[in-house]
């Protein structure tokens, strides 16, 4: 049964042996593969084939994994649905008739259906724990720098990390220890501490006893019913398993889908730039007059219109006479969302909350209205403002699809939340 | 927070991306409304920013690369080994 989670099913085989011998991995469409076409889901880079291999590639193959194929992303990223994608919409394998979430969705979808045992996905504001969440399975965003974006196509590269989805959370951490770690390649990567736990599989132990669960009010006012009475059943489980339940204050999350939406946008326009028909892409019509009539005509043509909506208003945020009232203040809002969870990892072990306020929405629901589909992003997008780590793993099921519950550490505290999203499975 | 159909054009032409009519009507309403939601950003507390960043230096020497004929594979047009653009008039 295909629900349209490849956008390319072709074999790359491993180079040698190691911790992933005889394990399929889906890889999205936005992360180089040699010699297999890359998209990102853009019709702009329907025939584009990288020269090289991502790191995280490169270290999939040297574990032994076997690749099964590109998997289907909003384009460049840029969805909580996997609807925007010039590929056709992924259908969800756990909730018929509604989306996979996204922008990760092919990926989550893959997993979820058994066709591949493990994927990787990116997450730039949640685009790994949204679809983990609608599809029924787990998803990881590492700590900002643990792993290499080295030969990931760039969307807003001070938010985004490559991040494993799994169908256990035990699977999920094996594969970000595959990927994990400094990579020359990407200046932005670095170790962990010394005192950090990096044996993230042997962490899925279930062992939460004497774990401090902090619970942010301000993520659970706008949730969902179904959703909520879910959540509220996973923390019983966890109390139950002897770990401590506490009401934690965010006040700066009430800006941060602003703040996200401000940044990503403006990092967007600029990391857009290059697609222009020149180097790779579409050509726009020769003979139509200079080269930026050019450029805007290959541009009108390959791009998406939500990929417009967010380079056109990233553009307008970073314009003359707007970038102090947009960006400069969505810096400060993203400061403020990391002292706030600094604050917050002085009393509590983990962050709590539902991954996605609401269910599965059904498929075409949300296109209409951008503004929405952005609402829905609240939960996942403060942990990307503060560069910090969470998972989403299955917690129950609503009438509706799935419901993941997410777990946010402070950095570089993986193991962490590897152990409290395991106390739920 | 309203934002005319002109504005909408002229942010096109910087991001270098044609629009037709129909899109600059929609887009010109969808502004409005996200840019209006953008307002509470004004009311964030003014944050000290503590700069952590460190710089990441390597040594400048020659390293292996992509060969002329691997950077040009993606391009549509290429003439003498050059990357072929259109004219800058």
């Amino acid at each position: 049964m295909s629900h349209n989670a490849f956008i390319t099913e072709e074999t790359i085989e491993s180079e040698s042996s190691g911790p992933l011998d005889g394990r399929t991995v889906a890889v999205k469409d936005n992360i180089s593969t040699a010699g297999v076409r890359t998209t990102c889901g853009s019709e702009t880079l329907e025939e584009y084939v990288p020269p090289y291999d991502a790191t995280v590639v490169e270290r999939l193959r040297e574990a032994g994994a076997t690749i099964v194929g590109k998997t289907n992303m909003d384009e460049f990223g840029m969805g909580t649905t996997t609807e925007t994608s010039a590929f056709g919409p992924t259908e969800n394998p756990a909730a018929e008739g509604r989306v996979p979430g996204g922008s990760s969705g092919g990926s989550a979808a893959a997993v979820a259906a058994g066709e591949a045992d493990l994927a990787l996905g990116s997450d730039t504001g949640g685009s790994v724990r949204c679809p983990a969440a609608f599809c029924g399975v787990v998803g990881i965003k590492p700590t900002y720098g643990l792993v290499s974006r080295y030969g990931l196509v760039a969307y807003a590269n001070s938010l985004e990390q490559i991040g494993p989805l799994a169908r256990t959370v035990e699977d999920a951490a094996e594969l970000l220890e595959v990927i994990a770690g400094p990579d020359p390649n990407d200046a932005t990567t670095r170790s962990p501490p010394e005192r950090a736990e990096t044996a993230y599989a042997d962490a899925a132990d279930g062992d939460v006893a004497g774990l401090t669960v902090g619970v942010p009010t301000e993520l659970l006012e706008g949730a969902d019913g179904g959703v909520r009475a879910v959540f509220e059943d996973a923390l019983d489980e966890l109390g139950a398993a002897g770990a401590t339940v506490e009401e934690v204050s965010l006040p700066s999350v009430e800006t941060a889908v602003q703040a996200y939406y401000v940044i990503a946008m403006s990092e967007a326009s600029s990391n857009l730039a290059r697609f222009d028909g020149v180097r790779y892409g579409t050509a726009g019509d020769d003979g139509a007059g200079n080269w930026n009539e050019s450029f805007a005509a290959a541009r009108e043509a390959g791009f998406g219109e939500e990929v417009k909506r967010r380079v056109l208003l990233g553009t307008y945020a970073l314009s003359a006479g707007y970038h102090d009232k947009y960006y400069k203040q969505a810096q400060d809002a993203r400061a403020w969302v990391k002292q706030d969870f600094e604050e917050a990892f002085e009393t509590v072990d983990v962050v709590a909350s539902p991954t996605m306020p609401v269910p599965p929405f059904e498929t075409g629901e949300s296109l209409e209205d951008p503004l929405q589909m952005y609402l829905a992003d609240a939960n996942t997008v403060p942990v990307n403002l503060a560069n910090l780590p969470a998972i989403s793993v299955p917690a129950g099921e609503t009438d509706e699809g799935p419901v993941g519950v997410q777990f946010a550490g402070p950095a570089f505290g993986e193991a962490t939340i590897v152990r409290a999203g395991s106390a739920l499975e | 927070m309203t934002v005319d159909d002109e504005e909408v054009r002229h942010v096109a032409s910087l991001a270098r991306i044609d629009l037709d009519d129909e899109e600059v009507e929609r887009f010109t309403e969808q502004f409005g409304d996200i840019l209006e939601y953008f307002e509470a950003l004004e009311d964030v507390p003014e944050i000290e920013r503590e700069a952590e960043l460190t710089n990441v230096m390597r040594p400048d020497e020659v390293e292996a690369s992509l060969t002329q004929e691997e950077a040009l594979r993606n391009a549509p047009e290429t003439e003498d080994g050059y990357f072929k653009g259109p004219n800058v008039s």
